[in-house]
């Protein structure tokens, strides 16, 4: 749909502001732009629509180059929602929704019921604001009139630089999850540039992350906090981590239930096998009854195959382990000095019911955070 | 006669002259209404002209403003060798003198356009000049009403001064009233003059309330 091919701008004063950039969006998806102040995020979303044309590179939209069109023309196509919003003061509502839809030369009779239309999917009632002027509305009405006419003409694509970063908090956490829900009814290509990591968490199907003009990590939000390809990326995601009262959350809600173990009296070979199945570092091992002996790291079974009969030589004592009770904010302090990288959790009968490791526990913790706060903002 | 009192002679002036000052006073508003009418055409156009072409600013704008230190009396003066004597003359100078306040005006009120609405107004694809008619003139519509009231007021008084190069005019009876040593004679042509630019105040603040967009009132 979307296709950035070492895409690089140098301003007029020499520049660079983006370099060398390349990717591709799918049709329908939302992807967020996201890096430190200055690192070209604006700018590589101004390049779709030609605000800020790009010096080198393609961009292509639906395989066709965004230089061979006129450019108020290729504008006309792709919604633009800015951070300042920008509504015209001086005219209604009703007539600045009507813009686009005009200047693509649509009849009033059409252009009428789509502005309330408009409206309602905004949530604003079109009785009440129809007729107002942007002044006579707060700033999160403004915003929803500046979706909505972004909206107007149905473009397919529609960029965003920071549209909710001037709202206050609630309105904010108010709109993102109107627009995911505006989203899974209209299936837009969006491009959101953010600096807000919770906000990218939460709105991004992936996440595209910017420092110095480099594209440095495009991934899901799941990819993105597992496997960071870039120290600076880590580092970005941890000062934002979003963990919001862990406290709160039991353990025995982040955790995985299916644990991968075995028996201690267990060959090398059998081990192994398990191991390479189920894709794990370790083994964590249980009697017939579930209790909990100690672990053993696929590592060693490895390197010990010949070595050893059993796997209990290898067995080493795990001090890290919290009861069922504990909270996710337990798990997320242990796990800092767990040697193994992972708690097993335990009933009040030391038998193991559960396993947190350090990418469970930030996987489960972003989704979870995120689907909760979808709940609460779609009724 | 110069023993009578002020409002006596302005009595026995009006009485004796009343016909002159109605034709004097259609001179001078023919004077002040083309040469505004030239000075706002001309001064829009060079206000817009400078916010899109960054360079001319500073020439336009200084330029336009040098015109307006020179003495009126002067720049009449300069204006003879060129157009003359008479009405062509004064109508030029009281242009080149209502320029400025336009031109600097329209520059101002443009620029003053919030970045962010001509920010949107390009990201949503309007062009240059949709962006200019249906977004910065309606904007800056008040800042430029304001420009061509002040130059407007400004010249009914310049405009007096027109007689001294025979072009007529309420100045007339000024000139006159000032070599006859005559106070009435004075009063004679500075009342309807203070008048005229009593009353295009009044009309061109009510242009610019009534042209100021609803919504940048509320
Ligand atoms: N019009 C411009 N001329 C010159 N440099 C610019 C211009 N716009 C942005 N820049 C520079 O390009 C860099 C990236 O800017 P921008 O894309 O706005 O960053 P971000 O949106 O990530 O904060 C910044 O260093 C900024 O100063
Ligand atoms: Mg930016």
């Amino acid at each position: 749909m979307l296709k950035f091919e070492n895409v690089s701008k140098v301003y007029d004063d020499g520049f660079k502001a983006v370099d060398s950039v390349s990717f591709e969006i799918p049709k329908g998806e939302l992807l967020v732009l996201i890096g430190p102040s200055g690192s070209g995020k604006s700018t590589t979303m101004k390049m779709i629509n030609r605000m800020q044309p790009h010096t080198s590179g393609k961009i292509s939209i639906n395989g066709k180059d965004n230089k061979s069109y006129v450019a108020s023309d290729l504008r006309r196509g792709i919604g633009y929602v800015i951070q300042q919003i920008g509504l015209f003061p001086h005219y209604t509502i009703e007539k600045n929704i009507s813009i686009v839809p005009e200047l693509n030369g649509w009849s009033q009779e059409k252009i009428k019921p789509r502005v309330n239309e408009l409206l309602e999917l905004v949530g604003l009632d079109p009785k009440i604001y129809a007729k107002r002027y942007p002044k006579e509305l707060s700033g999160g009405q403004q915003q929803r009139v500046g979706i909505a006419r972004a909206l107007a003409s149905d473009p397919e694509i529609i960029l965003m630089d920071e549209p909710f970063s001037a709202l206050d908090p609630l309105t904010r956490e108010q709109l993102q999850g109107e627009l995911i829900s505006l989203q899974k009814k209209l299936n837009k290509t969006i491009i959101f540039v953010t600096h807000d990591m919770d906000e990218a968490l939460k709105m991004g199907d992936r996440i595209a992350i910017m420092k110095d003009g480099k594209l440095l990590q495009l991934d899901t939000p799941e990819k993105l906090l597992h496997e960071p390809a870039h120290g600076f990326v880590e580092e970005f995601i941890g000062k934002h981590r979003i963990i919001q009262n862990p406290e709160l959350m039991p353990v025995i809600d982040i955790m995985s239930e299916s644990v991968v173990t075995s028996l201690p009296q267990s060959s090398p070979e059998k081990a192994i096998s398990l191991i390479r199945q189920r894709k794990i570092t370790d083994l964590i091992i249980v009697d017939e009854s579930k209790n909990l002996l100690g672990i053993v790291s696929a590592y060693d079974v490895i390197k010990k195959v010949n070595d050893i009969r059993t796997i209990e030589e290898l067995m080493q004592p795990i001090s890290h382990i919290l009861q069922d009770t504990a909270s996710a904010k337990d798990a997320i302090i242990m796990m800092d000095e767990s040697p193994f990288g992972l708690i097993p959790i335990v009933d009040e009968e030391n038998k193991v019911v559960g396993l947190v490791t350090r990418g469970s526990l930030l996987s489960a913790l972003s989704s979870q955070w995120t689907e909760t706060e979808v709940e609460v903002v779609a009724i | 006669m110069n023993n009578l009192s002020i409002w006596q002679q302005l009595t026995e002036q009006s009485q004796m002259r009343w016909r002159e000052v109605l034709e004097a006073t259609s001179v001078h508003i023919q004077l002040v209404f083309f040469s505004m009418l030239i000075a706002i055409i001309l001064g829009v156009f060079l206000g817009i002209l400078v916010t899109r072409v960054p360079k001319l600013t500073t020439l336009v704008l200084g330029g336009t403003g040098v015109m307006q230190t020179i003495p009126s009396l002067a720049l009449l003066g300069f204006m003879i060798p060129i157009f003359g004597i008479g009405v062509k003359t004064a109508i030029a100078a009281l242009f080149l003198y209502s320029l400025l306040p336009i031109a600097r005006n329209t520059y101002a009120g443009i620029s003053d356009v919030d970045p962010a609405t001509r920010e949107a107004a390009k990201g949503m694809g309007m062009t240059s000049m949709q962006i200019l008619f249906k977004v910065e003139l309606p904007l800056a519509i008040p800042v430029i009403m304001a420009g061509i009231r002040t130059a407007a007021v400004i010249n009914v008084g310049n405009a007096t001064l027109a007689a001294f190069i025979g072009a007529g005019g309420l100045g007339d009876f000024i000139f006159l009233g000032i070599t006859r040593g005559i106070d009435g004679l004075i009063l004679l042509g500075a009342i309807p003059a203070a008048l005229l630019a009593i009353i295009l105040e009044v009309f061109f603040s009510s242009v610019e309330r009534w042209t100021t967009p609803k919504g940048l009132k509320v």
